[in-house]
């Protein structure tokens, strides 16, 4: 199950540090951040919540990054 | 402009200007409203001023290095700039001495910060529109208005109206009204295509001239447009191994600056107070490991990588070329061996009469006779007959025709027996024939018992496939190769033709998959193997070459989907430029990379001996980045290769 989401960034070493941050939250298999286009592409694990999956990517992204945003 | 930008120049200027008038006022003329109030007013009002002007361009940058280091995230920007001002501004209150430098640097960050992200803002912005080939609307007629309607509400089958200088959104047939269509955002041609109706139709093009309407054979979601933006869009993800070393590069560089930093403001003063019995100079070696941490922000190098990339991607993609990701761009730009399918790439898959040899009578009437005895048959050689008479068959001149399988026709044309097929129908009848010296698919006819001549049908070769092949010679291609299904005659003739080096004849699909295999053994070095096809029947081909280059794309799903690199039109000249598009992007990619590594350490080294000052270090930072994010903008200047 992959899904891809607009996001938000300033910087291309802030957009790495999402793209980490994101592929390291427990249910996402692999998450690819595209700085150019500003998009997150998402791969979840078998039978994971997207929604509940994604809210946890967007907080551990903000702690990384204070200043980013994901339009969920 | 967006909000955070225009907050952003409103404070680098206000804050500028305070610089600048607090520059003008020195500190003895501040020292003179000591008499006035109490000893040592001045020096505290001169330093309320500097604090409130680094209060207006540096909070926001304070505020993010205290989140990150909440957040165990220390090592990043926010906090090397916090630190190297605040460490300024310390030495500066220390000494009463130049607070310019502490906000100067932190204004020159947020300058280059604010540039880099209005740069970007403005180049992603080009680069889409570039790429801009979505309709916004499609047009429906209803009870005699035209209504617009989003076009991803339109059902396969219902008729849309397309005037003049609007996108056609929809992939469809013509169903009334001709015009002249505008491909250019597509393939990359400026000559406009006519169509008419029963025409296909590809969403995407521009109508130019008339009013059509267009019956829908896709939902919007399906048509080539969506898919091609799909394709673009995603391009992104699959990266290269420069974006990788290069996040790799960034993520070891910061800490490992940092951490030299710290050693540079403790050691040498250690080793000076210690061993060597001199002043330690702690202010000085404070002001050098300062220096350093100016230097190491990682941002022009992470910024300018993808960009040159994704400028490379965009600007081939208004070439009619669409890489599917900066790997297959950096993979395009190695290949030394280009291996092409024959039919549909290097010749027009269309059959047509090259010649007719030998004819005993006017060779008009022997192509008649040839196209009426074939008359019956829906073969693409007796289509190709047809074609080249040029009129419908008159079908009452023909009587009791007769297929032989596998060697061609008898028939009475106007009275007359005749036999149109290869040489052995000539042999069975018990005709003398003369072979044929050229290749292709011959028919021989007879007329009345009696050879009548030899008609030569081929397979047309593009007419840029040989200038394509030189091309890629030029370019310093190795080897290229041609497999084809055909016979081992119709190739050879084509590979010498166009200066093939070598070919395979006879090759079911299967086959093609594993000569294919052979054939990226024999590659070392690094060298990349492309194999060039039409994507109808060679998609595992296409799959297991190094770069699979599909052409002819436009309408051909399998293609789209298969390959890493889709050619819109199918010109194999286009290949070449793929390449030299890849090339010159991959060139600015390791300018960058050079460029940027290369000016930060000599200014780190400059640094550590106390050569280079914030100033220097400044540019380093900002000036870097600017100029490499300017060239990652030649990328897209791809017209001239």
């Amino acid at each position: 199950m992959k899904k891809t989401y607009k996001i938000d960034v300033d910087c291309a070493n802030c957009a790495d540090k999402m793209e980490r941050a994101a592929a390291a939250t427990p249910g996402v298999k692999s998450a690819r951040v595209n700085y150019m286009a500003l998009k997150m592409t998402v791969e979840f694990q078998e039978g994971q919540e997207e929604s509940t999956v994604m809210e946890q990517v967007l907080k551990n992204c903000k702690k990384v990054e204070s200043d980013c945003e994901i339009f969920l | 402009m967006n909000r955070k930008q225009k907050d952003m120049l409103r404070r680098i200027l206000i804050s500028a200007a305070l610089l600048v008038c607090l520059q003008l006022i020195s500190a003895q003329q501040f020292s003179t409203i000591d008499s006035l109030l109490f000893p040592g007013a001045g020096r505290w009002l001169r330093l309320a001023l500097y604090l409130v002007n680094y209060y207006i361009i540096g909070w926001g940058t304070l505020k993010k290095a205290f989140k990150g280091i909440m957040n165990r995230q220390v090592f990043d920007e926010n906090f090397l700039m916090a630190v190297a001002t605040l460490g300024a501004l310390a030495l500066a209150i220390y000494e009463n001495g130049d607070y310019a430098e502490a906000i100067a640097v932190m204004l020159f960050y947020q300058i280059g910060e604010w540039f880099e992200s209005y740069a970007v803002g403005k180049s992603r912005r080009n680069i889409s529109q570039l790429m801009d080939i979505r309709p916004d609307y499609a047009n429906i007629e209803q009870e005699g208005h035209l209504i617009r309607v989003d076009p991803e509400e339109v059902e396969p089958g219902s008729v849309i109206v397309v005037q003049p200088g609007e996108k056609v959104p929809i992939d469809g047939v013509v169903a009334e009204g001709s015009s002249a269509l505008d491909t250019a955002a597509l393939t990359g041609e400026s000559l406009p295509r006519d169509v008419e109706p029963g025409d296909e139709i590809i969403s995407g093009c521009i109508n130019l001239s008339g009013v059509l309407k267009v019956r829908t054979s896709k939902a919007f979601g399906e048509s080539t447009v969506s898919r091609i933006l799909e394709l673009v869009e995603n391009a992104g993800e699959r990266k290269s191994r420069q974006e990788d070393f290069i996040s790799k590069f960034a993520r070891v560089y910061t800490p490992a600056v940092c951490y030299s930093a710290l050693a540079l403001a403790l050691l040498p003063p250690l080793v000076r107070l210690l061993f060597m019995g001199l002043a330690p100079l702690w202010g000085v070696w404070l002001y050098r490991a300062l220096t350093f941490l100016v230097i190491s922000c990682p941002c022009a190098l992470v910024i300018s990588i993808p960009l040159s990339f994704f400028a490379g991607i965009g600007g081939a993609s208004r070439a009619g070329i669409l890489v599917k990701g900066s790997n297959f761009l950096e993979a395009l730009s190695k290949t030394d061996c280009v291996v092409f399918d024959k039919t549909g790439t290097l010749t027009q898959g269309v059959f047509e009469v090259e010649g007719i040899h030998h004819s005993t009578m006017e060779e008009e009437k022997l192509l008649e006779y040839a196209a009426l005895a074939e008359s019956a048959s829906s073969h693409p050689i007796s289509r190709s007959l047809q074609k080249a008479h040029g009129r419908e068959p008159d079908r009452s001149r023909v009587e009791d025709i007769r297929e032989i399988s596998g060697a061609g026709v008898l028939a009475i044309v106007d009275g007359r027996q005749v036999a149109a097929g290869n040489d052995k129908l000539m042999k069975q009848l018990g005709v003398e024939y003369k072979d044929c010296h050229s290749v292709g698919t011959i028919i021989h006819m007879a007329v009345d018992g009696k050879y009548a001549g030899h008609i030569l049908i081929s397979d047309m070769i593009k007419a840029h496939a040989k200038a394509a092949v030189a091309a890629l010679k030029e370019l310093g291609v190795r080897k290229t190769v041609m497999l084809t299904g055909d016979s081992e005659a119709v190739a050879e003739h084509v590979a010498s033709r166009l200066g093939i080096d070598s070919f395979y004849s006879r090759l079911l699909p299967g086959d093609k998959v594993e000569k294919l295999e052979r054939l990226l053994a024999e590659e070392k070095g690094g060298g990349k193997l492309a194999f060039v096809g039409d994507g109808i029947n060679d998609a595992p081909v296409l799959a297991r070459a190094d770069i699979g280059i599909a052409m002819g794309a436009l309408g051909s799903d399998a293609a789209i989907e298969a390959a890493d690199v889709v050619l819109m039109d199918d010109d194999p000249l286009k290949i070449a430029k793929a390449i030299k598009i890849s090339r010159k992007c991959l060139g600015i990619v390791y300018e960058n990379i050079i460029f940027a590594i290369g000016i930060k350490l000599a200014c780190l080294i400059l640094g550590a001996l106390g050569i280079a000052n914030m100033w220097l270090a400044i540019f380093a930072d900002v000036g870097v980045m600017v100029l490499a994010v300017l060239n990652a903008m030649r990328c897209l200047l791809v017209y001239k290769l």
